[in-house]
């Protein structure tokens, strides 16, 4: 008894320090974005934040860094792709699970096979044809391909296997509605927690998305979160240590938040094996 | 082959079939023109002398296959392969070994750990994390001569002078690999426990009655069980693995001290996008990593078409728990 009370001290400790890693650089960073430059070059640790915060604010706004503009197109991009992959994600779902059709179990298999496949190795392609057709530099080309999403296709389905009853389906048909009104009306609502549950991880994977964005969006008014962030490391801010600081927690704090208010629910999604981009 | 099923969406003889495909129709729509089209696209450009920013006309290779040879030729290419590999072999050993280890403290049910729920929390908050800010962020963190690494390494006098972080190749190398680590053991570490959870409970009864140890347990029967788990979790690491971009990207300019940091990815951008416009090579690279890809994600297929029943039937089950936590 006494040896596993030992071990189990031991087993704290480590998850302790772990702890303590995923924290200390957002602290750091937090504490940092309130201090001046000077301050940081002398001592580039502290744990007392400082009153800086505003000069570095200025320091940071008076050149290339916009977090407004940036805030707003990642709000953009990130609601219409989520809007559109978990809408047609469940409508496919559905499409697989009630109906019996001849290309039922090929579409299905095509769904498994492509899966896995990242959109970056197709960059090239992706950007010549949007760039042909003029959808550079326009949001639309970050939103729309979110309606074929393989990946949640497949956890729709998973999910709604087993809990859609279509017994339901077919009583709906009885009192004649309509079949896409019984989707909207009756399918959706029992899909909801599984439709959250995308929602939460296509936001977050579209919000922190840095490579396709980059190469579509070459205008500054178009930049997301991550294309300014990307910015930070340019020579313009080489030295300005506090406004980079500041930067990064601007950038990093809205996640912050959804996720202490989410994490439950994240943990959860997680464990479910749903996500890896 | 006629798979016909008696009855069930069939009402007086009408037949519901083509609202399959009328309701799949936006995602095969929008599959065709944005998916499959730019793959093909790709490849094609692969095999033209398709280059320059503002250039739209291309002609195929006399021989066609003359990106790929000098592709595998160049020596960045190569280099930035080799780096890939063995960045993600150095984040994912510690990764897995890590997450193996929480796990077995985790589940281990004679230990009780408490706080288990919080420590997942903490655990997993790095992957949530834009990686761009990550990569910024611990660009900062090891700065040099002043940043927050140095500094406590000094006031520890660990180290006397500032070290440069950025100009060792390995140690950017282990860096870049680090923050991988960091960003993804945690969820290695829930994959790993939710597939504990899902081994059926009397397995380790009858491993108790049996006398086994813990350790025995863990080894004989939680690991074997975990099999499938374990390869999908390898798998689809090595498939993000090979498209990191955003860490090496960031954390340090241009590729790193001789290289070091150049992925693929970084290596396939510069090729394209950042002031040389070679196309069809980075077209080339690409085809290249999209069929390593394909072979790996063909493995995971055949993987999940095994396990998809079972865990539809376990997603179902633990969305309720959720839903009747969260009504409470």
């Amino acid at each position: 008894m006494k040896l596993r009370r030992k071990v189990n001290i031991g087993i704290y400790i480590v998850c302790g320090i772990l702890a303590i890693l995923s924290i200390m650089p957002f602290w750091i960073m937090i504490v940092n974005a309130t201090r001046s430059t000077v301050q940081i070059q002398q001592h580039a640790v502290s744990l007392i934040p400082s009153t800086h915060i505003l000069e570095n604010w200025k320091v940071l706004t008076g050149k290339t860094f916009n977090p407004f503009t940036g805030f707003i197109n990642s709000v953009i991009i990130s609601t219409g792709a989520t809007a559109c992959a978990v809408y047609f994600s469940t409508l496919t779902a559905y499409a697989l699970v009630a109906y019996e059709w001849k290309m039922r179990q090929p579409f299905f298999t095509v769904i498994l096979a492509v899966m896995m496949i990242p959109t970056q190795v197709i960059s090239i392609g992706f950007y010549q044809f949007m760039y042909r057709i003029g959808m550079t530099n326009n949001l639309l080309a970050l939103i729309l391909p979110a309606i074929a999403a393989p990946m949640t296709v497949f956890f729709m389905r998973q999910y709604m296997l087993p809990s859609l009853n279509l017994d339901i389906v077919a009583s709906a048909r009885i009192d004649g509605a309509g079949e896409f009104r019984t989707f909207n009306s009756i399918v959706l609502p029992i899909m909801k927690p599984a439709m959250a549950t995308q929602a939460i991880f296509t936001y977050v994977t579209s919000w922190n998305a840095l490579f396709m964005p980059m190469i579509l969006l070459t205008k500054k008014e178009n930049y997301t979160m991550p294309i300014m962030v990307s910015l930070l490391k340019g020579d313009i801010y080489k030295t300005e240590y506090g406004a980079v600081y500041l930067a990064l927690t601007l950038s990093i704090l809205p996640l912050f938040i959804v996720y202490f208010l989410l994490s439950k629910y994240i943990i959860a999604g997680v464990a479910l094996g749903s996500v890896k981009e | 082959m006629p798979l016909k099923k008696e009855g069930k969406p069939k009402i007086k003889g009408v037949s519901y079939a083509k609202y399959g495909y009328l309701f799949s129709l936006p995602f095969v729509i929008i599959f065709l023109v944005f998916m499959l089209y730019p793959t093909l696209f790709t490849a094609v450009i692969g095999f033209t002398d398709f280059k320059g920013v503002v250039a739209t006309s291309f002609k195929f290779l006399e021989h066609p296959f003359d990106n790929f040879v000098s592709i595998f030729a160049n020596k960045t290419f190569r280099t930035s392969l080799v780096n890939t590999v063995v960045i993600w072999t150095m984040n994912f050993i510690p990764q897995m070994g890590l997450a193996l280890l929480l796990t077995a403290w985790f589940t281990n049910r004679s230990r009780r750990i408490r706080g288990q729920g919080a420590f997942k929390v903490l655990f997993y908050l790095p992957n949530i994390i834009t990686a761009a800010s990550v990569a910024i962020l611990y660009g900062v963190i090891f700065a040099y001569p002043i940043g927050p690494i140095n500094d406590i390494l000094q006031s520890l006098h660990l180290i006397k002078e500032p070290f440069d972080f950025s100009t060792s190749p390995w140690a950017a190398k282990i860096v870049v690999a680090f923050i991988q680590f960091w960003q993804w053991y945690g969820y290695t570490t829930i994959i790993l426990i939710s597939g504990v959870l899902g081994i059926n409970p009397e397995l380790f009864e009858a491993a108790e009655i049996d006398g086994a140890s813990p350790r025995q347990t863990f080894f004989q029967v939680t690991l074997p069980c975990m099999r499938t788990i374990l390869i999908f979790t390898l798998i689809t690491s090595l498939i993000g693995g090979l498209n990191m971009f955003d860490i090496p990207k960031l954390y340090i300019w241009n590729g790193g001290p001789a290289n070091a940091t150049m992925t693929t990815s970084v290596f396939i951008y510069a090729q394209a996008f950042s002031g040389t416009y070679l196309y069809n090579k980075a077209a080339a690279a690409s085809m290249i990593m999209f069929v390593i890809i394909a072979i790996l994600s063909a493995f995971t297929f055949f993987l999940m078409r095994d396990r998809s029943e079972a865990r539809a039937i376990r997603a179902m089950k633990r969305m309720e728990k959720l839903k009747k936590g969260a009504a409470v």
